[in-house]
């Protein structure tokens, strides 16, 4: 996980890894931390999550619920396969509302 | 699944032929009579059912066509558009079209429907409304995968979907559930129309256990499958989740339909209707009928209330369920089930039956004396048969004694206003069973036993309310089964029994000695002693020391017994012991001193070789010592055969048989097992016969003497010296 602040004051974190309960914990912290960090806005890369499970989805709605209660920002990009397959099946592109690229050799 | 859903479509065909048709000619009257309201409701109803049905199939052009027309022919329904010449043309073809698009989706499942075709739905739809079709989703099955329509779930072009609701449990992560898995699942039985995806609001990140769920999902779901089929889905899940599967629309109408054709020859519970059509699951119902059970007696609801709350059914397939219930009810009450039947006719049919069972063992026994080992299993098969006919005859005469029961609300209405006392009569275990001639004869002694309790047990209000009592007396009867007998209680929660009044009035009459020892149930029995009455003042119910005698002679006569528990102050139970039937039991035959016997098998606890290294025999006091228990213990032969000298055998069993809460052992030369057992009555000149409670006659033809176990246990202990007695009562 990798984490870096734009000059124009945009957090942006990359999740390098899977997002499924075994590592739960650990996205929480980071996740918390972006939370208290003050930024405006949190963008969150995904196009690394190889795999995610309820556990990740539930951490990723509370992270919007949060970004609405603290008043800033969350956008998600570059969403992985996994992510979209997810995002799919539960028809949550919508409410996270982020624009979904879908690469030309999806299968 | 195709070989399932073939009779299925087959009926949907035939259906759809027969609505289509009634459609046709429904047009061609409205031609003539363009105001005939049964003519535009049968062409509704024809349209409506198709899209009902099509559903089902997951026919989705023939849903979204159909629909159209539905909602053309509700508006003329209701007097919003006027049905005229043009119109049934159009609606004529529309007709021949659903022909065309039900026959391409039969032929060519999952197939979209061909550009000509779907022009053709398109063409007619903008005849009738109009306007071209709402929805573009609707007609073609066939979606992007990225396509998205957002789908309000109580909106009406959801309503054909299975709404599922699922509530994940907060250890569900941790038990190594993944709601995704299922819900992945799921997709390869239907399609997936929307998903909501809920968390409580009141949780934050910082306080998130991020192993624990907090997941709820809506999904609004498309298939042909049935309830249980999605189910069995999240089968898996179902302890650390709460499902609930509400049917969609068209569903519903189906479930409709079944409840309108559903047999009416038996009266079932709701549930069962509902499973039987498929609308509910027997988790489902298993589910709500502990729930209700665990509810508070005063707030439980029925069934069919718990399941709409539940959000497992919709209220009119509940509605109609109950309203088919009810017509089945009264149906079936019309039809008067019940036969009367001359209770001489039964009585003949029970010693016939008594007869059979007599022959089968004496076939048995022949077969076994040829070694005919080819007969053998034909001749267990009707052994069985026989003794199913025996069961099943009895059965015949079996009431339950709930009906004499509340016969005594009445009698303790009454005089309980007479004696100026407040008395509430508490009725359990009514619907146990027992024979009909048992239950005739047991009514006056329990008429006895209640008054007295109304009498001599329950205190007037100002003594209870001195004695720290409620104001009103309580007086239970209750039943049950137990060991192939029926116990009925009768208690009150009155003064009890004086135990010393009645020792000094049994010394007064001469029935005690001043000094002897007796135990505390001797002195309760002796209650039942002719002439001993501890009321001062005899009443016109009861007290004239008459009745207690005649209640437990009456009641030994049936084979039974009873006795009295009491404490000072707290009140009395009478507890009557008394067999099920009188005709035909399960006997345990034994032989003493080449004599066969029969012992009531229910009332055999165990048999042991009676080995006097091994038990410590007393052969004065007669009693061993049964693994630390002292039992009393009988010779059979000697005390049947007094007259003869007993010749000790190679060896000897002791039959341990218990009756209530006595024991004692019998003596015997040899054990023959179980024995099918008629009754038979002994003549009046053996009525006096001691420790004889019967006859039977076995195969062979000879006579078996039924002992009358009670009777002999009693015997068996009066051998015993009273101290020891005493010991055995602690």
């Amino acid at each position: 996980m990798t984490a870096k602040v734009n000059d124009n004051g945009i957090l942006q974190i990359a999740i390098h890894d899977e997002m499924t309960i075994y590592n739960a914990h650990s996205l929480k912290e980071m996740f918390l931390e972006c939370c208290h960090s003050g930024t405006q806005e949190l963008q969150v890369d995904l196009s690394a999550v190889t795999e995610i499970d309820s556990a990740g989805v539930q951490l990723l709605l509370l992270l919007k619920l949060e970004a609405q209660k603290h008043g800033f920002t969350l956008r998600l990009f570059r969403h992985s396969e996994a992510v979209i397959d997810v995002f799919e099946l539960l028809k949550l592109s919508l409410y996270f509302g982020d624009p979904i690229v879908i690469h030309a050799n999806w299968t | 699944m195709m070989s399932d859903l073939n009779p299925a479509l087959e009926t949907f065909t035939q259906e759809v032929d027969e609505l289509l048709t009634t459609m046709e000619d429904a047009l061609l009257v409205l031609e003539l009579t363009p105001d005939d309201v049964d003519c535009i409701n049968s062409v509704f109803r024809a349209m409506h059912t198709i899209k009902g049905s099509a559903g089902l199939f997951g026919f989705d052009d023939v849903v979204a066509f159909t629909h159209e027309v539905e909602t053309l022919l509700d508006k003329v329904r209701n007097s919003e558009r006027q049905i005229d010449v043009e119109l049934i043309a159009v609606l004529l073809a529309c007709k021949d079209h659903t022909v065309q698009i039900i026959q391409h989706a039969l032929s060519n499942e999952n197939e979209p429907l061909p550009i000509a075709l779907q022009q053709q739905s398109e063409a007619l739809i903008t005849q009738l409304t109009g306007s071209s079709p709402i929805s573009k989703g609707m007609t073609s099955t066939q979606e992007k995968k990225t396509d998205h329509f957002v789908v309000d779930i109580n909106s009406s072009d959801s309503c054909d979907n299975w709404i599922i609701s699922l509530a994940f449990k907060q250890n569900a992560l941790r038990n190594g559930m993944d709601p995704l898995s299922f819900i992945r699942y799921l997709q390869t039985l239907g399609k997936i129309i929307d998903v909501i995806v809920s968390m409580p609001t009141s949780l934050c990140m910082e306080e998130l256990e991020p192993e624990d769920c907090f997941l709820n999902f809506k999904i609004a779901f498309s298939s042909a499958v049935d309830k249980k089929t999605i189910e069995e889905v999240f089968e898996f899940a179902e302890d650390d989740c709460d499902i609930t599967i509400l049917p969609p629309h068209s569903r519903q109408e189906h479930y409709l339909q079944l409840l309108e054709h559903f047999p009416e020859d038996q009266l079932k519970h709701l549930g069962e209707m509902l499973i039987e059509i498929g609308a509910l699951t027997e988790k489902e119902l298993d589910c709500v009928l502990r729930e209700q059970r665990n509810e508070h007696k005063a707030i439980i609801k029925p069934v069919g209330e718990m399941l709409i709350a539940k959000n497992i059914l919709q209220r009119p397939v509940i509605e109609q369920a109950l309203i088919k219930q009810e017509a089945i009810k009264q149906k079936i009450n019309k039809e008067a089930n019940y036969i009367r039947v001359d209770a001489a006719k039964l009585g003949y049919l029970i010693n016939l039956v008594g007869e059979l069972v007599i022959s089968d063992a004496a076939i048995r026994l022949m077969v076994e004396k040829h070694g005919l080992s080819d007969v053998n299993n034909v001749v267990g098969a009707m052994s069985h048969r026989v003794e199913e006919i025996r069961d099943t005859a009895l059965q015949l005469r079996m009431v339950q004694i709930g009906e004499t029961f509340t016969r005594f609300q009445r009698v303790v209405h009454d005089v309980s206003k007479e004696l100026g006392k407040q008395i509430q009569l508490q009725i359990t275990g009514g619907e146990a069973e027992l024979d009909k001639t048992i239950v005739e004869k047991i009514n006056d002694p329990l008429t006895h036993l209640v008054r007295n309790s109304l009498d001599h047990g329950i205190e007037t209000p100002e003594e209870r309310i001195q004695a720290g009592k409620p104001e009103k007396g309580i007086i239970q009867l209750n039943a049950y089964h137990d060991s192939g007998h029926i116990v009925i209680q009768i208690s009150d929660d009155g003064k009890g029994i004086d135990s010393e009044k009645i020792v000094a009035k049994a010394i007064s009459k001469g029935l005690l000695k001043p000094d002897q020892i007796v135990s505390q149930t001797d002195i309760y029995n002796l209650i039942f002693e002719p002439g001993l009455s501890t009321k001062e003042e005899a009443s016109n119910l009861s007290g004239r020391g008459v009745g207690m005698d005649v209640v437990k002679r009456n009641i030994e006569a049936l084979r039974g017994s009873v006795s009295v528990d009491s404490e000072l102050g707290l009140g009395t139970t009478v507890t009557i012991y008394l067999p099920l039937t009188l005709a035909i039991i399960d006997g345990f035959m034994v032989e003493a001193q080449k004599e066969r016997y029969i012992i009531p098998l229910n009332m055999v606890e165990e048999c042991v070789e009676m080995s006097s290294t091994e038990w410590k025999i007393d052969h004065v006091q007669h009693y061993v010592n049964l693994r630390g228990q002292v039992l009393p213990y009988l010779r059979l032969g000697d005390f049947l055969h007094n007259n003869k000298k007993h010749q000790p055998t190679q060896r000897e069993s002791l039959v341990v048989v218990r009756f209530g809460e006595e024991k004692a052992g019998f003596v015997v030369d040899e054990l023959h097992g179980e024995n099918q057992t008629v009754i038979k009555p002994l003549g009046m000149l053996f009525e006096n016969l001691k420790g004889i409670g019967g006859a039977t006659v076995l195969g062979s033809g000879d006579v078996a003497l039924i002992l009358d176990v009670q009777g002999l246990i009693q015997y068996a202990k009066k051998r015993v010296s009273p101290a020891l007695a005493l010991s055995m009562n602690d």
